[in-house]
């Protein structure tokens, strides 16, 4: 499917946006602002609810709700319940549903160290409330841009190989690099500095998570 | 008809001026307009109108949580002021936030008549608000209405 859609050069695949608030307000508002920015958006008003929505909450009749593919999920920090923390924990734990990038939108009061706790469990990114069109424009293209390396290195079989040999030549293979994701940042880098070629269409600035992260997907 | 489309743009303009000068709106609004198109012509009406029923949601809690006889539970009262500066910062409602801000003030200071004023100023401005955006949309109606198009403001 991805190398169908690469080989048409003007459509790209619409990001399916799972978007967390309790606040009916902000729902409102994220939801148009990432339809106007061609994203079929699903929103909820709980963390329990995106679980539930996810099919994670255990409940083995709920797996079916879904009927596209979650591509990036959205959710307010400070929720009643389940805060968004807890919620993107829970997701970078599922096997199913870790490769999800997680953006988390959080008011000023947040304090730098809860950023970085968020950072470290494995979030994509962090946007400072209120939302504005240019955020989410400039979420879309990140998302999609690790979306197009992926797929421009599936679309060549070789090159897949040659990447799925590397990788399982290495110290860490991916699932003990999603765990040490949650662990210090220096262990992370270290590890990642190996794959460094294979992550080139990236910028020079993309954080070494996010390369521990690509890596991992191109295992899929 | 087209003297009156302009003079009910310009009526428009300078009202929409006037409320971001005065305080009551702040760029969040401009952003939300941007957020507006032909296919969502009453988009920024219909958020503003989930705010509106929020305030009085919110407030309301405010009201009872404060009117307790014995001990007042300040976090209660601080839950709902917290949501409230988050709606009226993402729908660009200027003063209503600015209040929001003393009001957590106050209530993690445990300042009782500090929250009951807050909390009175807070019904006031919504309720200005309200009244004016009113007056802006009905502006915007009587310009479509006569025939023209809601002309972009700019602000700066």
């Amino acid at each position: 499917m991805a190398v169908r859609d690469l080989s048409s050069s003007s459509s790209s695949p619409e990001l399916h946006v799972l978007a967390v608030d309790d606040s009916f307000v902000d729902r409102k508002v994220i939801e148009r602002l990432l339809r106007i920015s061609s994203c079929k958006v699903t929103t909820v008003e709980s963390g329990t609810r995106a679980l539930q929505y996810l099919g994670l909450d255990g409940d083995k009749g709920s797996s079916g709700l879904k009927d596209l593919k979650v591509n990036l999920i959205v959710t307010d920090y400070s929720m009643p319940g389940l805060t968004g923390y807890e919620l993107l924990k829970k997701i970078k734990e599922s096997s199913a549903f870790r490769e999800i990038p997680v953006v988390i939108m959080s008011s000023e009061n947040i304090q730098p160290r809860i950023q970085h706790r968020c950072m470290t469990e494995g979030a994509e990114d962090f946007l400072l409330k209120p939302v504005k069109l240019a955020d989410v424009k400039r979420l879309k293209e990140l998302i999609m841009r690790s979306g197009q390396a992926e797929e421009g290195k599936t679309k060549n079989p070789c090159t897949k190989r040659i990447l799925q040999d590397d990788i399982d030549s290495s110290p860490s293979s991916s699932s003990s690099s999603s765990s040490s994701s949650s662990s210090s940042s220096s262990s992370s880098s270290s590890s990642s500095s190996s794959y460094h070629d294979d992550v080139s269409s990236l910028d020079d600035d993309t954080p070494s998570s996010k390369r521990m992260k690509l890596e991992s997907r191109v295992h899929d | 008809m087209d003297a009156l489309v302009a003079q009910l743009q310009m009526q428009f303009r300078d009202y929409t001026i006037s409320l971001y000068q005065q305080g009551f709106l702040d760029d969040q609004f401009t952003e939300l307009k941007k957020l507006q198109d032909d296919g969502s012509p009453d988009f920024v009406a219909e958020v503003l109108s989930l705010f509106f029923e929020d305030c009085v949601k919110l407030i309301g809690n405010m009201a009872r949580a404060l009117d307790q006889t014995g001990t007042v539970d300040f976090s209660q009262v601080g839950a709902s002021v917290h949501q409230l500066k988050g709606s009226s910062s993402s729908v660009g409602a200027k003063r209503v936030k600015g209040l929001c801000v003393t009001f957590k003030e106050y209530c993690e200071a445990k300042n009782y008549e500090g929250c009951v004023r807050c909390l009175q100023q807070v019904d006031i401005e919504y309720k200005a608000l309200k009244t004016k955006l009113q007056d802006m949309f009905n502006l915007e109606k009587q310009i479509i209405q006569a025939g023209g198009r809601v002309p972009q403001v700019d602000i700066n």
